[in-house]
């Protein structure tokens, strides 16, 4: 069987729902960047595949490199946001982050 | 028959040269492991101005083969609190990281495993994987001294990427080109067509040879903090954390960190014999030119540079963490973004 | 049966498999270094999909950048004792529900993705990627390329600023 557009598709949707369900049902924090680094490569994937079977067209290349970068330093601040909370809450249990002043 | 043909279909009449391919670098690491095994032995002795091994075959030839077959027989430990996936998975990833690099690089104009357009780039990425088998190894180990080892060499690691990047950056501007083929077949000719003194060109180029001298210091000075040796061998620091990261392996995992060292510093020469040193070209222009000699004349190249580097190592003394971090970012990474800035402009008004 | 086709589905099952070991494991270090070998699966998907140097950005900025991050943030935010780092369980109704929720989610996307008349054109044979991206970068999309330089630059600034220790 030859390998065309559907394939990848359908590669990058069971990765955008595993992301999904990472982000939906974890309490760590981390995990929840690790589901949300899974959702944006999905949706890389899926950049790529519609610009080689578009006739090469390059943009969808060039939007997955805007994305790699926007996740990078998404990424950072949300580690040091992290960092924060750890320091103040000596966990980071995002379903008992939820008070304005300690 | 059925699964015969299959495979023969799969690869087609290219399974020789598929075969040959892998197996001859993998080859060439084993070998070349254990010629620099023995030459580190032998010239930290030599400089030490002692006589280094003797005994194990004439004039000590057959110690790396003794050290090997010690390693391989001993006994396969495993700490107690520690992940075992990960602790056992560790040194094949470092050593796969410092194996793949040599799918790039061009032996002669006729040998090289993988020709493609991103070449330079992908040994920086294949370098950043192996930093992850460390901190894998680190971690698993559940042994602080390992920890912290693995966590100083990272940030060492990631520190010095820059400036080596800024350095292989400034050549690609140069050459137009991150093909490591196509930069050594731009350097044919006379020693002074090589990238270290200019590249081809005419005798503008006079102008760019103090920038590009300079990035070659600069690379192999990164280079050295990228293999973790000394000066920048704090991760292995003897005196301060037992062994580093690699504290709690032992035998043929202990090996295979050895073997991953050696490969790495293997690469990062060879890396600067391409950009640097004309690669596979003879310095005599015309003389001892061609496919064949280019294996010769690359190897030759690459072992002086790992002969420097054996020579650094026993010359000067370990730096501090603090001096370390200070050289990476306050020395080297504003001196590489000058000569790239420099050679950009250069390249741009030629 | 061709080379391409078994590499396609080798990667496809791999970058899966180990995403799912990334949402699914108990310990956090396990799902950290798996995420390792998802993103490498991914940059695989782009080597098949002839980006090349998308692959090779992708796993260094991923996999040096990213992942040296994330697995810094793991050990700076447990207490190094010795203990396994381990994640809380969440409540078991949470989970079906989420867990039916993603599942229709997935049945629908997929649904449409492969009963849509795609308009697909001809692959022409393009070998230099890298150039085509810096030309794009520089001529067309240029506003966004300083946009992004400039955002990378706040981000840095950012971040170390709120992770310092304040002298107290």
């Amino acid at each position: 069987m030859e390998i065309g557009l559907n394939h990848y598709l359908v590669v990058s949707a069971l990765l955008f729902t595993l992301g999904l369900f990472g982000v939906i049902s974890r309490k760590h924090a981390i995990m929840v960047l690790m589901g949300l680094e899974l959702i944006l490569n999905a949706a890389n994937i899926n950049f790529v595949a519609f610009a080689k079977y578009g006739g090469m067209n390059m943009d969808g290349q060039l939007a997955a490199v805007f994305v790699i970068i926007l996740a990078a330093a998404e990424a950072a601040v949300a580690l040091a946001i992290l960092l924060k909370i750890f320091h103040h809450f000596r966990h980071v249990n995002i379903d008992e982050v939820n008070q304005m002043k300690e | 028959m059925q699964s015969t043909n299959f495979i023969w279909d799969l690869f087609g009449v290219n399974l020789l040269t598929v075969v040959a391919v892998v197996a001859l670098p993998l080859g060439f690491v084993l070998i070349y492991a254990l010629v620099a095994i023995l030459a580190e032995l032998k010239i930290s002795a030599w400089i030490q101005e002692r006589l280094g091994p003797m005994r194990t075959g004439p004039y000590g030839i057959l110690q790396p083969v003794a050290e090997v077959i010690k390693l391989l027989q001993k006994e396969d430990i495993t700490p107690d609190a520690s992940s075992k996936l990960l602790y056992n998975l560790a040194p094949f990833i470092i050593f796969s990281g410092a194996y793949a690099a040599f799918a790039v690089i061009p032996f002669s104009s006729a040998f090289m495993p993988a020709n493609i357009n991103v070449g330079l780039f992908y040994v920086f990425a294949i370098g950043s994987i192996s930093a992850m088998g460390i901190v894998m190894g680190g971690w698993a180990s559940s042994n602080k001294y390992s920890l912290m080892g693995a966590m100083r060499s990272v940030s060492q690691l990631i520190s010095y990427e820059i400036p080596a990047a800024m350095a292989v950056l400034s050549i690609v501007v140069l050459s137009s080109s991150m093909n490591m083929q196509e930069i050594s077949h731009a350097q044919t000719g006379y020693f002074w067509d090589w990238y270290l003194f200019g590249g081809p060109g005419s005798w503008t180029k006079v102008f760019i040879i103090p920038f590009t001298i300079t990035l070659a210091i600069a690379y192999f000075i990164a280079s050295l903090a990228e293999t973790n040796r000394v000066p920048f061998d704090i991760p292995e620091g003897e005196s301060e954390l037992v062994a580093g990261f690699h504290t709690e392996y032992g035998g043929i995992k202990f090996a295979m960190f050895y073997f991953a060292e050696y490969a790495n510093m293997f690469v990062v020469s060879a890396i600067f014999t391409t950009i640097f040193l004309g690669g596979w070209n003879s310095p005599f222009g015309e003389f001892l030119q061609g496919p064949g000699w280019g294996v010769m004349w690359f190897i030759l190249k690459s072992f002086s540079i790992v002969f420097v580097q054996i020579w650094v190592r026993w010359t000067l003394p370990r730096f501090r963490v603090d001096q370390l971090m200070y050289l990476g970012w306050k020395v080297l990474l504003p001196v590489s973004f000058i000569c790239f800035f420099a050679i950009s402009l250069f390249v741009m008004f030629k | 049966m061709n080379l391409v086709t078994l590499a396609f589905y080798f990667f496809a099952v791999l970058t899966l498999a180990f995403a799912a070991v990334v949402v699914f494991s108990r310990n956090i270090l396990h799902a950290a270094f798996a995420l390792l070998f998802t993103f490498f699966g991914v940059a695989s998907m782009y080597v098949l999909l002839q980006a090349d140097f998308l692959a090779i950005s992708q796993i260094m900025i991923y996999i040096g950048g990213i992942l040296i991050l994330i697995i810094f943030g793991v050990i700076l935010t447990t207490n190094i004792t010795g203990v396994e780092v381990k994640s809380d369980k969440t409540g078991r109704l949470q989970l079906v529900s989420a867990g039916i929720a993603t599942l229709l989610l997935a049945a629908t996307l997929i649904g449409v993705m492969t009963t849509t008349q795609w308009n697909t054109a001809e692959v022409p044979a393009v070998d230099a990627t890298a150039e085509a991206i810096g030309t794009g970068m520089l001529t067309r999309y240029l506003l966004a390329f300083e946009t992004a330089s400039m955002l990378l630059l706040i981000a840095i600034v950012g971040a170390a600023f709120i992770a310092r220790k304040k002298p107290v």
